[in-house]
């Protein structure tokens, strides 16, 4: 019995009228865990309630604690009839369960319906006190952190990186079950969001059970979906990467956090990895000081990785994935139900990592982008309560999921291990031994659903994957293999045995390896590469119409028009990105939706000229019909504008790369003409191999030809494309490649539209261009909304399509818009430097400027060359420090690895100065201000009436703010449903409205949580389904996203010296309660 | 290709101010598009049509649903929905309750009932203000007297409190709903030269001297009510007109208070005696509730009556500000002749004038007067 949740409701506010008479209502809360209900008292004839009840005890397992959500719900007392219910709180009590996130969940939650929305606030205080739990056999994994942000937390440092995590749980869709014929819509919706909430958190606790079993403590970049494939159930399914992290003491200022590491030290080696994590346990290895320690903890399995190139020849082999996707097809009409596959021993199976961006010399090459898709029919349940009512008990029983659903997650499973094994190979095949940036997605329409897969193939440093610990020894390794700035772009694979043909030149950077002309990746740009000018977002749109079929038919179909999908998906993509005049695209995403009777593709990424690759070159066109003058005319006009576009971008984005006489490189570049011609003989001599190199050189990237009207239509579409106006750049990436001053200003926004086709005149082409303005109008409105915030950027730009009905498409997108100063990039780099040194002689100067002299001395050893960043980063670690060149480079990762070995410094230094670190240590603990600083939210709920500020963002840091804490994850499902769509202002009332609703309640959790931003936040899903006739829509939301405390930088100078302490403080109670 | 739903939500909510006033002057959708466009926003923007319908029906929308939330200011405050900056937050707020003078000019001193509401379309085309932008300041007005109405204390500071509004737009507020509850009549058109501000000020002398309050007794309503105790001591006012003497006293007291601080000084000394029998006989008869109501009406027709005998002296009172002051001055000028004969002990709640300073310049030297 190994926890205890306790709950206090304190009070409502706002609640809705509920008895006409009295314009009054009669409100009490009941409070549901598990199976155990309790009640408050009824609180008569109030909108504000006061109820403060006593605490509500609930004694549970770990495990369900991990599972089940804290349900709370507000009732209307009525003496002659039932009770009405007012609305629903469910709280996720996750963030309770590991050391050194939230200790109280306390604040103002949304009391939530699914039909009214949001009806009032109640006042919530949840506590839980975990005891000590050392069975080995336990099913709770209790203390595993879960990050959504796709990149090592900024507050941590990575020990090792495991790998690849996955699950996922099937259940049937209460909306499909039998009782859904009697039940109410709102009854239905309640039991499908209660449902949903205790699938999430089993499939966490799962995820959690494989992270311990690897000896991690954490999941990063874990992504959770929900697939509502109708009749044949729910999936819930989770990726993700597990990791060692080893929390930063006080990242944010000088003085060391833990005040007493040699305690921490002691101890740490006691610490058994079943058990490390857990609240009761606190002395875990988490608070430690210094790296070397852990290695002692942890006996590290090694991943089975293959390192070097692959065995030559064996990329030709690997059939194409669209072969492969069209016998998968094949084969899954037929497996329906039948042979579930043996799971294998799933540890390091796949080699991949769903992060995005990476501690430095973790990535030593890219190969390029693979990936993988696979149609498959859902299967259709016999379900006898269609029948009839009398069917009714019987189909219960039929129904129910234990029996039925026995085989479904394994067939799922096997669907994705497929996809997986497929990707695997197709790295393989590139010459690389793992899979970066991995996600994977679904589109379901009907019984088909289409299961994608992407990453980008890359070569690591497996030195990060046993023990990361071994720092400078790492640093001088990669000294020698790569130079900064360039060694992720050459090639991995073999250059005699070429996976695919691709123009390879020597890297424009170091002159020694070979690179590829074009690069592709689903990452986020890395921190050290060296970028000329500025990135820009870069689209691809694409509709195909298909014939209405039915199950397997209409499977076929789609798998035979997917790989031409793709194929157009990546010629316009190239030539965009060639019309940019930039070399490489980032955070590429490619979509493909299935609808009744189209399929949808649309590719985001962000273009960039990479120093390393060579200058892109132009784009030619061709006519197949040379004869004509007139046409002649045409076309050379038609080029003229291309290369007018082309001119104009490159001034655009600053892309002026120093001229480098091709001599020095030994391979000059052909003329645009000469080298398609060049390539296209060479994909003519190879087979298949060709179908696997979407992602690489391609002869229509080069030459267009116009042979027909439609490739017309393809070349003006090219150039219709607007710019975003001045002063406005965007991207999809987590940071804007050639900017690097950001101001603090922050508008993170979602947007929905959707566009209903006149079913006459459906054409590819037309519907093409509905799409496409579809898209561009969407752009440019943002544009215009956010035109106060100029000059700013749209970052982390993330389109997803849907196609809810036959003539209805549904763009939803969600960005962050963040502001940037033009004119301060290279004042801030003085003015940091300058503070920094202020600061660090005011505060505490011996103490203070020890780390930075022995930071400077140390520099030449260093691969990062100006003494001033390096400073400053160590310094002040801010997480964007003005770039002395246009580079834009996030020197925050290089902050990391310096703190922690600034650690070790301040280690020795404590020794000296400890005394003087424990005095402000005691004094922070009575000082009201330290406290305040931290969590004051459950003090006082009703004193402080106004609302505190929660910023959301889609990136993974605030600018001009620091991470302080992570709270936990914050992982939401709404329904909301509609009886009366017109009273409400329509669709677009609804809509607008619901999200509104749930952005509050995301605020609101994360503030009660006693956080005040939410990162890496993340709309999955927003399925919109109306029915204007019967007067109805119905929504459903997923969001997720990381809980945080940030400092603003500014504060952080004022309050340097409190800061930490503060963050110290539940470590220190917690160590006081252990020892 | 129709757009069926196009929506944008922002983490903050985005407030676009231009689009604020035209949708508070209750423009369509389609109008405020229009006068959008003729202000050259899309030339400076490069936006089109397109764009710029879809930005107003989304900023609409927004404010539309906060509509609901701005009936109870302290409400927007408190709400988890929208995160609105405080800037954001008071400048909603002040906007929408802000007034037009030629409407409110319309319904002061009206019952604000269904009946007024019905009205509005005729007062929307006789001002030329649309009639949504008439109806919710009509309901605001409405809204804010049911809220004061029975409330203890002061009645500004119960606006402001309740309203969230500005010093100066809560103390026109207290104006209008002291107006609406005593029904003072003021749409005749022998008032119509007098100004909102113009009554605004009376109401406020009115509202520190006549009223329940002004005797600091702590009731429901003391701000609102006229105190019928002090309507009913007017009466014993005759004496200044009857007696000699004290006409003498009064005059002396008057002119001493007022020398060099009025323009028509000279002309009100020399026809002091008729000026203030005009004002006690409209004094006198205000016990009945018909006359209270006519109470403006009166003064002004008073004011006439006497033009006809000393032309030299009305020619500067016919004027708004001049016929304000010495109305102004009436009523204030019963206060200290009431103290003079009452029994009563003085109430320093009366004395207390220093707002009128604060009002616009002409009437400054009305403070002066009184605090002699």
């Amino acid at each position: 019995m190994p926890g205890k949740l306790k709950v206090k409701i304190v009070a409502g506010r706002h609640l809705p009228v509920m008895d006409r008479a009295s314009d009054l209502t009669d409100a009490f809360v009941e409070v549901k865990f598990g199976n155990t209900t309790f009640k408050t008292d009824v609180y008569p004839k109030s909108l504000n309630p006061q109820w403060n009840s006593e605490w509500f005890k609930f004694e549970v397992d770990d495990e369900d604690l991990q599972d089940e959500p804290l349900q709370i719900t507000v009732l209307d007392h009525d003496t002659y009839s039932a009770n009405d219910a007012i609305g629903k709180v469910y709280i996720d009590i996750d963030p309770l369960l590991y050391s050194e996130a939230a200790t109280v969940i306390s604040g103002w939650f949304p009391i939530y319906d699914t039909i009214h929305g949001i009806r009032g606030e109640i006042n919530v205080v949840v506590k839980v006190d975990l005891f000590n739990d050392l069975n080995r056999f336990r099913q709770s994994s209790c203390g595993v952190k879960f990050f959504c942000t796709t990149s090592i937390p900024k507050c941590y440092r990575a020990v090792i990186i495991h790998g690849f995590v996955e699950e996922l749980v099937v259940n049937e869709d209460p909306e499909y079950q039998w009782i859904d014929r009697i039940r109410t819509p709102r009854a239905s919706n309640e039991a499908r969001q209660r449902l949903i909430s205790l699938m999430s958190g089993e499939l966490q606790r799962k995820i959690g059970l494989k992270v311990l079993e690897m000896r991690g403590n954490a999941v990063v970049g874990y992504l959770q979906c929900f697939d509502l494939e109708g009749e044949s159930g729910l999936v819930v399914r989770a990726i993700g990467t597990a990791c060692t992290l080893d929390k930063l003491s006080s990242p944010a200022a000088f003085l060391p956090a833990c005040n007493s590491p040699s305690k921490e030290m002691k101890e740490s080696p006691l610490v058994h990895p079943p058990s490390h994590g857990c609240r009761s346990t606190h002395n875990s290895p988490i608070h430690t000081a210094t790296g070397s320690r852990l290695t002692q903890n942890f006996s590290v399995s090694v991943p089975t990785l293959i390192y070097t190139g692959m065995g030559s020849g064996s990329a030709g082999k690997e059939g194409g994935p669209f072969k492969a996707l069209l016998r998968q097809q094949t084969q899954s009409a037929l497996e329906q139900r039948g042979g579930s596959p043996h799971r294998f021993c799933r540890r390091r199976e796949f080699p991949f990592f769903t992060l995005t961006a990476f501690p430095p010399g973790f990535l030593v090459h890219v190969g390029g982008v693979v990936s993988a898709r696979s149609v498959k029919l859902l299967d259709r349940i016999h379900n006898p309560a269609f029948v009839g009512i009398m069917g009714n008990t019987r189909s219960y029983k039929l129904l129910d999921w234990n029996s039925f659903n026995s085989d479904e997650p394994e067939t799922r499973d096997a669907w994705w291990a497929e996809i997986r094994q497929e990707i695997k190979s197709h790295a393989k095949a590139l010459g690389c031994h793992a899979v970066v940036g991995y996600s994977e997605s679904t589109s379901i329409c009907e019984e088909v659903c289409i299961l994608s897969a992407s990453g980008t193939a890359a070569v690591l440093n497996p030195r990060f994957l046993q023990d990361g610990t071994v720092e400078g020894c790492l640093e001088q390794r990669l000294e020698e293999n790569l130079p900064a700035g360039c060694g992720f772009c050459h090639i991995p694979y073999d250059e005699l045995n070429m996976p695919f043909p691709a123009h390879l030149t020597y890297c424009y950077n170091c002159r020694k390896q070979k690179v590829p002309d074009v690069l592709f990746t689903t990452i986020d740009l890395p921190t050290d590469a060296t970028v000329i000018g500025k990135g820009c977002l870069i689209q691809a749109r694409l509709c195909r119409l298909k014939k209405k079929a039915q199950a397997e038919a209409n499977a076929t179909a789609i798998s035979n028009l997917l790989p031409f999908m793709e194929y157009e998906v990546h010629t316009q993509l190239m030539n965009k990105l060639k019309l940019k005049g930039m070399n490489a695209l980032f955070g590429l995403r490619i979509q493909i939706t299935v609808g009744e009777n189209m399929l949808m593709g649309l590719a985001s990424a962000t273009g960039v000229y990479l120093a390393a690759l060579p200058t892109p070159g132009g784009i030619q066109i061709a006519g197949k019909t040379p004869n004509d003058g007139s046409y002649e005319q045409h076309i050379s006009h038609m080029q003229k504008k291309i290369n007018d576009t082309i001119a104009k971008n490159k001034e655009l984005y600053e892309i002026n790369p120093p001229e480098i006489s091709e001599e020095i490189i030994g391979s000059p570049i052909p003329e645009p003409r000469q080298r398609s011609r060049l390539l296209r003989s060479q994909s003519e001599s190879s087979d298949e191999v060709t179908e696997l190199d979407l992602s690489h050189g391609k002869k229509d990237a080069f030459v267009l030809e116009i042979d027909d009207t439609d490739a017309m239509e393809d070349v003006h579409s090219l150039l219709t494309d607007v710019p975003p106006p001045s002063g406005f750049y965007s991207c999809n990436t987590e940071i804007m490649p050639g900017i690097n001053n950001w101001t603090s200003e922050i508008q993170m926004f979602t947007s929905v539209r959707v566009i209903r086709l006149s079913s006459l005149n459906l054409t590819n082409h037309a519907l093409n261009k509905n799409f496409n303005d579809l898209c561009e109008n969407l752009l440019k409105s943002l544009y215009f909304k956010l035109r106060s915030m100029i000059p700013c950027c749209l970052c982390h730009v993330n389109f997803t399509v849907s196609l809810p009905e036959d003539e209805l498409i549904q763009v939803t997108v969600t960005a962050v818009a963040i502001t940037f100063d033009k004119n301060q990039a290279l004042q801030t780099t003085k003015a940091h430097v300058e503070k920094s040194l202020q600061r660090a002689s005011t505060d505490n100067e011996e103490l203070l400027q020890f780390p930075l002299e022995l930071c400077s001395d140390s520099l030449p050893s260093h691969p990062f060359p100006p003494a001033k960043e390096h400073l400053e980063s160590a310094s002040s670690n801010s997480g964007i420090p003005a770039a002395q060149r246009a580079t834009s480079v996030d020197y925050s990762s290089f902050a990391d690895r310096c703190s922690s070995w600034i650690e070790l410094i301040k280690l020795k230094a404590q020794t000296i100065r400890r005394g003087s670190i424990k005095t402000t240590v005691t004094v922070e603990k009575t000082s009201p201000m330290g406290e305040g600083n931290f969590r004051n939210r459950s003090a006082a709920p009703c004193a402080n009436s106004t609302v505190g500020v929660v910023k959301m963002t889609p990136l993974s840091f605030i600018p001009g703010a620091k991470i302080t804490k992570y709270l936990g994850i914050i992982n939401m499902f709404f329904i909301r449903e509609t009886t009366s769509l017109r009273e409400e202002g329509g669709v677009s009332g609804f809509l607008h409205a619901f999200i509104a609703e749930v952005f509050a309640m995301v605020r609101a959790h994360v503030a009660a949580l006693g956080g005040n931003a939410v990162v890496s936040y993340i709309m999955k899903q927003c399925v919109f389904m109306e029915n204007p006739n019967k007067n109805q829509a119905q929504c459903l939301i997923n969001v997720s996203g990381d809980a945080v405390v940030f400092a603003r930088e500014s504060e952080l100078e004022v309050v340097s010296t409190q800061q930490p302490a503060a963050n110290c403080q539940p470590a220190c109670t917690g160590g006081e309660v252990t020892t | 290709m129709t757009s069926e739903l196009d929506i944008f939500v922002g983490n903050t909510t985005l407030i676009d101010e231009d689009v604020y006033r035209l949708w508070l002057d209750g423009y369509s959708v389609g109008d405020a598009v229009a006068l959008r466009v003729r202000s050259g926003i899309l030339e400076q923007t490069g936006a089109t049509a397109a764009v710029l319908q879809s930005d107003t029906m989304d900023h609409y929308r927004t404010f539309h649903m906060l509509e609901r939330l701005l009936h109870a200011p302290p409400k927007l405050l408190h709400q988890l929905i929208y995160q609105i900056p405080p800037s954001r937050q008071a400048l909603l707020i002040e906007r929408y309750y802000a007034f037009d003078e030629a409407f409110v000019r319309e319904v002061l001193g009206k019952k604000l009932s269904k009946g007024t509401k019905k009205d509005l379309d005729d007062i929307s085309t006789k001002t030329g203000i649309t009639l949504k932008s008439c109806r919710r300041q009509f309901d605001n007005f409405k809204r804010v007297f049911k809220v004061v109405e029975e409330m203890r204390g002061s009645l500004v500071d119960n606006v402001q409190q309740h309203f969230l509004l500005s010093d100066r737009l809560a103390r026109d507020y207290a104006a209008i709903v002291f107006f609406a509850n005593n029904r003072f009549e003021t749409g005749k058109k022998k008032l119509q030269y007098l100004s909102f501000g113009d009554f605004a000020f009376c109401a406020e002398l009115m509202i520190q001297n006549w009223t329940l309050g002004a005797v600091d007794s702590q009731v429901d309503d003391m701000d609102m009510d006229l105190d019928k105790e002090f309507l009913q001591d007017l009466k014993e006012l005759k004496v200044l007109v009857a007696d000699k003497d004290l006409l003498d006293l009064h005059k002396s007291l008057v002119c001493t208070a007022l020398r060099g601080k009025l323009g028509v000084f000279s002309e009100m000394e020399a026809n002091f005696k008729n000026l203030s029998r005009g004002l006690v006989n409209v004094a006198t008869k205000l016990t009945h509730n018909k006359d209270v109501r006519d109470l403006f009406v009166d003064l002004v027709e008073k004011e006439s009556s006497q033009s006809c005998e000393a032309p030299s002296c009305c020619a500067p009172s016919v004027t708004p500000d001049g016929c304000l002051h010495r109305m102004a001055d009436e009523q204030s000028r019963f206060a200290p002749k009431i103290r003079t004969h009452e029994p009563r002990p003085p109430k320093p709640s009366r004395r207390n004038f220093n707002h009128s300073a604060t009002g616009p310049a002409p009437y400054f030297f009305h403070s002066g007067f009184i605090e002699v």
